[in-house]
C-alpha cells in the first residue's frame, strides 16, 4: 500500500518534470531550428540591403529603419500617457464609478486581440482621421496597444513605494504633485523603466495590427530623413511615409515559396528574437538591480 | 530689515506679504488642479479606446448587415465575400478558429496543468526562480516567429508521421498555438496554486497523505477557479491568435472539423483582406469589421469570465 503510493508519487514527479522539459525543450528545439536555418544569412549585407526579388541579395534595412521610427512614435505617445494614467489611478483617484470604469477598461484592453487594435486603427486613424498607412498611424496603434502594459507595470512600481514616504512629504507641506514628482516617481523610476522596456519589446514584435493598417511587405526606399540640410534642420515628413517593420518583412518572406526566402525569414526571425530577448534581459537586469539596492 | 518703521507701514508690508503668499497658494492650487486634470485625461484614454473600438466595429458592421441578413451570416455555410457569387456565412471561419483553438488547448491544458502542479508543489525554489523568468521570456517572443515554426518546422515534422498531411493544415498551427499559450497557462495556474494557504497542505500531510495526494486532492480542488481562469484566458488568447494561423493554416474558408485539413480562421481572413487592396467602404472591406466584431465579442466574453473566476480564487481565503 505505502509502496504503491510512493511509486505513484515518484511517477508523478517524473511526469511533471518531463512535462516541464517538454514545454521548455520544444521551444529550445524550435529556436535551434531557427538558428540553423537563419544564421547563414545574418550578415552585414543582410542588415544593409533593400528587399529584392533575389533572396540572396535581399536585406532588411528598410524594416529596421521602419521599426525604429515606429517605436519612436509609440514611445513618445504611449509612455507619457501610460505613466500619467498610472499616476492618476494610484495617487489621485478616489473610489468612484469613474475609477472603477477606467480600471475595468484597462484590464479589458490588456486581453483584446492585437488584430482588433488593427481594425480600430484602420477605421479611425487611416480613414476617419485621414492619416493613411503611415509611420504615424502604426506608431499610434502600437501606443494604444501597449498602454495597458505600461499602466499595469507602472502602477505596481508606484505601489511598492511605502506610504510613509508620501506622508513625510505631505507633513513638510508638499502638494500632491510635488510629492509625486519629487519622491514617488524618482524612487519608482527603475520599476517603471522595466515596464516600459517590456512594453516596447512587445510592440516591436507585433505584426497583426500593422498588417491591418496597411504596411507594405516589399519596400525599396527609406522614409525621408528627420534631419535636413536646410533650416530648420528638422523634418517630420517621415511621419507620413509608407513603411514596413521587421515582423512584417519576416511575414512577407515566410509567405513566399522557396527555401532561399525561408532562410531570409529565419534570419529576420533571429534578429527579432534576439532583440526581444535582449530587451527582456535588460528589463530583468534593471529589476534585479533595483531589488538589490532598495531597502525601505 | 527696517527696524525703524511706522506702525502703518509695517502693517502694509505684512499685508502685502500675506497677499503674496495667498497669491502663491492660489497659483499652486491652480497648478495642482491642472495637473490632476491632465492625469485624469490620460487615464481616460483607455476608456476612450474601448469605446472607439466598439464604435468602429459596430459602425462598419452596420453597413455590412444592411446588405447581409443576420440569418445568412450565422447559417450560410460558405464564406466567399470576394467572389462574383458572394456568400457571407461566418460558420467556416468560426469552425477554423474553434478547431485551431481546441488543438491548442489539447496541448496546453494537460502539459500546462501538470507543469504547474510540479512547479508549485514539487520543484525547489531555485528551480522555480529559473523556470518562471524563462517562461516569461518565451511569452515575449513575437508571434510571427511562431508562425514560422508552424509552417516550416512543425508541419514538416508532422508530415513525417502522416505523409499525406497538406502543407497548410490546422494541426500544425494548433499545436504551435498550444506551445505558445503554455507560458500563460503555467504561470497563471501556478499563481492560483501558490495562493492556497499552507495550513491546508499541512492538514493534509498530518492525515498521512503523500505529496501527490495533497497536490491532487487538496491543492488543485482549492485552486480550481484560478486554474480554470488560466484555461479561459488561454482560450481567449488562442482565439485571437493571428499570425500563426495566417501563415500556416491556409487562406481558404473551409467548413470542416478535421484538423488535418487547411482552413482560414477569423483572424487569418482579416489579415488576408488587409494584405490585398480593397476599396474603403466596399462590402469586402466591411466584412472584416463584421468578422472582427464576432471575434471581439468572443474574446470579451472569455476575458470577463476569466477575470471573474480569478477574482473569486483571490477572495476565497
Amino acid at each position: 500500500m505505502i509502496k504503491r503510493r510512493k511509486f505513484s508519487e515518484a511517477l508523478f514527479k517524473a511526469l511533471g518534470l518531463s512535462a516541464l522539459v517538454l514545454a521548455v525543450g520544444t521551444l529550445v528545439l524550435l529556436f535551434g531550428a531557427l538558428l540553423i536555418d537563419g544564421v547563414g544569412r545574418l550578415d552585414w549585407q543582410f542588415l544593409t540591403s533593400f528587399p529584392s526579388r533575389h533572396a540572396s541579395q535581399a536585406g532588411i534595412l528598410p524594416a529596421v529603419v521602419g521599426s525604429t521610427l515606429v517605436m519612436l512614435v509609440t514611445a513618445f505617445v504611449g509612455i507619457p500617457i501610460g505613466v500619467a494614467a498610472a499616476i492618476y489611478l494610484e495617487e489621485y483617484a478616489r473610489r468612484t464609478w469613474l475609477t472603477e470604469l477606467i480600471e475595468v477598461t484597462v484590464t479589458n484592453l490588456a486581453g483584446v486581440p492585437s488584430i482588433i487594435f488593427g481594425l480600430l486603427a484602420l477605421g479611425l486613424f487611416v480613414y476617419m482621421l485621414g492619416l493613411g498607412s503611415s509611420i504615424l498611424t502604426a506608431g499610434l496603434t502600437l501606443a494604444l496597444l501597449i498602454l495597458p502594459v505600461v499602466i499595469v507595470t507602472t502602477r505596481e512600481a508606484i505601489r511598492a513605494i511605502p506610504v510613509q514616504i508620501r506622508e513625510a512629504a505631505f507633513a513638510l507641506g508638499a502638494t500632491r504633485w510635488q510629492t509625486v514628482a519629487d519622491h514617488v516617481l524618482p524612487y519608482s523610476a527603475s520599476g517603471i523603466l522595466t515596464g516600459i522596456i517590456l512594453a516596447l519589446s512587445r510592440a516591436i514584435g507585433e505584426t497583426a495590427p500593422i498588417v491591418t493598417v496597411g504596411a507594405l511587405t516589399f519596400i525599396a526606399f527609406l522614409p525621408p530623413s528627420p534631419i535636413t540640410d536646410q533650416p530648420p534642420y528638422l523634418s517630420f515628413e517621415w511621419l507620413m511615409s509608407p513603411f514596413t517593420v521587421m515582423p512584417i518583412q519576416m511575414f512577407g518572406w515566410v509567405s513566399r515559396p522557396g527555401e532561399d526566402f525561408a532562410a531570409n525569414a529565419a534570419a529576420a526571425g533571429l534578429l527579432l528574437v534576439g532583440m526581444t530577448l535582449a530587451m527582456n534581459g535588460l528589463a530583468i537586469y534593471v529589476r534585479y538591480r533595483m531589488r538589490k539596492r532598495v531597502s525601505w | 530689515m527696517p527696524t525703524v518703521m511706522t506702525e502703518g507701514k509695517a502693517i502694509l508690508i505684512d499685508k502685502s506679504g500675506g497677499m503674496e503668499a495667498a497669491g502663491r497658494r492660489r497659483a499652486r492650487r491652480r497648478r495642482e488642479f491642472v495637473i490632476e486634470g491632465g492625469l485624469l485625461l490620460a487615464a481616460l484614454v483607455s476608456v476612450a479606446t474601448t469605446v472607439t473600438i466598439l464604435a468602429v466595429l459596430l459602425f462598419e458592421s452596420l453597413g455590412f448587415f444592411e446588405i447581409v441578413s443576420l440569418l445568412d451570416f450565422f447559417t450560410d455555410t460558405l464564406w466567399t465575400p470576394l467572389f462574383d457569387d458572394p456568400h457571407y456565412g461566418i460558420l467556416p471561419l468560426l469552425a477554423g478558429t474553434v478547431v485551431t483553438s481546441v488543438v491548442g488547448l489539447l496541448v496546453a491544458i494537460p502539459v500546462g496543468t501538470v507543469s504547474a502542479i510540479y512547479l508549485s508543489e514539487f520543484a525547489s525554489p531555485r528551480m522555480r526562480e529559473i523556470i518562471k523568468p524563462t517562461l516569461e521570456l518565451l511569452g515575449a517572443v513575437p508571434t510571427v516567429v511562431y508562425g514560422y515554426f508552424a509552417l516550416l518546422v512543425v508541419t514538416p515534422a508532422l508530415q513525417l508521421l502522416w505523409p499525406d498531411l497538406p502543407g497548410f493544415n490546422m494541426l500544425g498551427p494548433g499545436i504551435v498555438i498550444g506551445i505558445m499559450i503554455l507560458p500563460l497557462v503555467i504561470s497563471l495556474s501556478e499563481d492560483a496554486m501558490r495562493a492556497v494557504p499552507m495550513v491546508l497542505r499541512e492538514g493534509s500531510y498530518a492525515m498521512g497523505a503523500t505529496h501527490l495526494e495533497t497536490a491532487w486532492r487538496v491543492v488543485v480542488p482549492a485552486a480550481t477557479s484560478g486554474i480554470v481562469a488560466a484555461y479561459v484566458l488561454g482560450v481567449s488568447r488562442a482565439v485571437g491568435e493571428t499570425m500563426v494561423v495566417a501563415i500556416a493554416a491556409g487562406q481558404n474558408p473551409n467548413l470542416t472539423w478535421n484538423p488535418m485539413e487547411p482552413a482560414a480562421t477569423i483572424t487569418a481572413y482579416i489579415v488576408q483582406v488587409a494584405l490585398g487592396d480593397l476599396p474603403h467602404g466596399s462590402i469586402g472591406y466591411r466584412s472584416i469589421f463584421a468578422a472582427g466584431l464576432v471575434l471581439a465579442v468572443m474574446t470579451f466574453a472569455f476575458n470577463i469570465l476569466g477575470h471573474v473566476m480569478r477574482k473569486r480564487f483571490r477572495e476565497v481565503y
